[in-house]
Parts: structure tokens; sequence; C-alpha cells
């Protein structure tokens, strides 16, 4: 059975190389973007941290903003 | 309406959906790749190699899917100087991208086996090939224009020409003598697949359209997250 399915007739290699392809790419662009996520999140977070209170709170009003700050679990 | 789509609006939604989204990405892969492996028969003319249609088929069709989308989304864009529609398209441009590279790559694979050739100049491939390099030329365009409005411009340029290509993929085998066959699945007439082949190529297809939604969302946060650091430091 285990090797009825790696073999697959003699196309397993033809099979399994398409496959293993396919999902490599997802895995590589999925921490591409991950990576550019957590670059600008972190840059977010520290410009943040460098403004003076007064900035700070008037930056705090927009929703989004606090919004970046407050969803730090990540995907 | 437009109101609706605001970047302030919707981020709150889109900063929360992927860890579902990549939640529900891998319960369908999961099924989709049992059904597509084990499951599911192997063809009586292509034997097993026929299991590369499921990650080569919806792969082709995400792709021109998403280009499609991104060329309507530039011209409303533009027209209609909404800047968010730009940015959703951009952030569709990666996983269109990536899905074409992965459609002209599993292809080349299953060729060897089914026209004992890697690579042909065959319509259908040709017209791919394009087509990825029309994507190259976006994700190019809105890396190294800075100005808005030419980016726009630009952009909106590279969807239009690019989308002339779009129905020559779909009718290519219809139109030349190709080595594809033709199409297989279709909306309006009966569907010349087998049900046992036509189940794991809708899930996979699923599973392939979640991801996309998936890289979609983080390349969208992204964006926004990078023009919030433009407005901190002008503050």
């Amino acid at each position: 059975m285990m090797t009825e399915l790696f073999y697959m007739n003699g196309y397993g290699i033809y099979v399994w190389s398409s496959f293993a392809f396919t999902f490599l790419s997802f895995i590589s662009l999925y921490l591409v973007i991950k990576n550019q996520y957590m670059k600008e999140k972190n840059k977010f977070i520290a410009k943040f941290g460098n403004l003076n209170s007064e900035r700070a709170a008037s930056a705090r009003l927009q929703r989004i903003n606090k919004e970046i700050l407050s969803n730090t679990s990540t995907i | 309406m437009f109101q609706l789509l605001e970047p302030n609006r919707i981020f709150s939604i889109t900063s929360k959906a992927p860890k579902y989204v990549l939640l529900l990405f891998i319960l369908v892969v999961s099924i989709g790749l049992t059904e597509a492996l084990i499951l599911s028969p192997e063809d009586y003319k292509q034997s097993h190699s026929v299991r590369i249609m499921y990650v080569h088929v919806p792969a082709a069709w995400i792709s021109l899917g998403i280009f499609s989308t991104m060329t309507i989304l530039s011209i409303v864009s533009y027209i209609f100087k909404i800047k968010n529609f730009f940015l959703i398209s951009k952030s569709l441009a990666p996983s269109g991208f990536v899905f074409n590279v992965i459609a002209l790559v599993t292809g080349s694979i299953w060729g060897k086996p089914t026209w004992g050739t890697w690579w042909a100049w065959d319509a259908r491939i040709t017209s791919m090939l394009i087509l990825a390099l029309f994507y190259l030329m976006y994700l190019i365009a809105c890396r190294i224009y800075e100005n808005k409005e030419q980016v726009l411009k630009i952009t909106l340029i590279i969807t239009i020409l690019g989308i002339i290509n779009v129905p020559i993929i779909k009718y290519s085998v219809d139109w030349w003598n190709t080595l594809h066959q033709p199409a297989s699945i279709n909306i309006l007439s009966k569907s010349t697949i087998h049900s046992s082949m036509l189940l794991p190529l809708l899930i996979m297809t699923a599973a392939f359209a979640l991801f996309s939604l998936l890289i979609f969302l983080m390349k969208y946060n992204t964006e926004l997250i990078k023009i919030k650091n433009k407005g901190l430091d002008r503050l």
C-alpha cells in the first residue's frame, strides 16, 4: 500500500515532485509575506514608542493605530 | 458603499481574519490531499500522473481569476480614484504570480510523462508564460515607482494589456491545435470529467483559494501598516 502510494506505477517521481514544488512555494510565499508583515509592524511599534505623549495621544485616536498596537498576536 | 471598504473600517477584520483562514486552509487542504493522492482513481490512459491535475489546474484557474480581479480593481481605482482598490489589487499580485509559476512548473512536470517533453511552445503554455511576465511587470512597477499617480497609470496599462491575454489562454485550446485537451469542465454545458475526479479538483481549488485569501490578507495588512508608518513620520 505504502510502496504503491510512493511509486504510483512509476509516476510517483512526477506526482510527488509536483505536489512538493506547490507546497514549498506556498511555504516560501507565506514566510516572505509574514516576514514583511512583522518588519512593518515592528517598525510601527518602534516609531509609536518614540512619539512624545502629546503626539502619541493624537495618533492613538485613530482606530486603525489602536488596532495595530492591540493586535499583537500574529498569524 | 465604497466608504464601507475604507482601510480604517476594515482593518479590525482583516487583522484578525488570517489565523482563521489559515486554520480553514489546513483543514480543507488535508481533505483535498487525501482525496487527490489516495482516494481518487487513476486515469485509464494517464495512470497516476493524472494526480498532477489536482495542483496544476486549480493553480492555473486561480492565477487567471486573480489577474482578472486585479484588472477590474485597477480600472475602478483609476477612474474613481479609490486608492484602496489599488491596495487590494497590489496585495493580490504576489499570490497570483506564485500560482502562475506553480501552473507552469507542474504543467512542465506533467508534460514529461504525458507528452514526452518538459516544454513545448504550445499556445496555452506560451500564453501562460506571457501572463507570468505581466504579473512580474506589475510587481516590479509597484516596487520601482514611488509616485502614486505614476504607479496607478503604469499598473493600469499593464493589467489592461495583460487581460487581453486571458481569453487567449482560455480559448487557445479551441482556436489552435495544441497539446492541451479542450476544457473538461464547463459551466454552461455538461462536464466531461468523472465526479470521482471532479470532487478532489474542486476541494483543491477551494484550498488554493483559501491560501490566496490568506496571503492577500497578510499582504494587505502589511500595506496598511506601511501607510500608517508614513503617517507617523509626518506627525
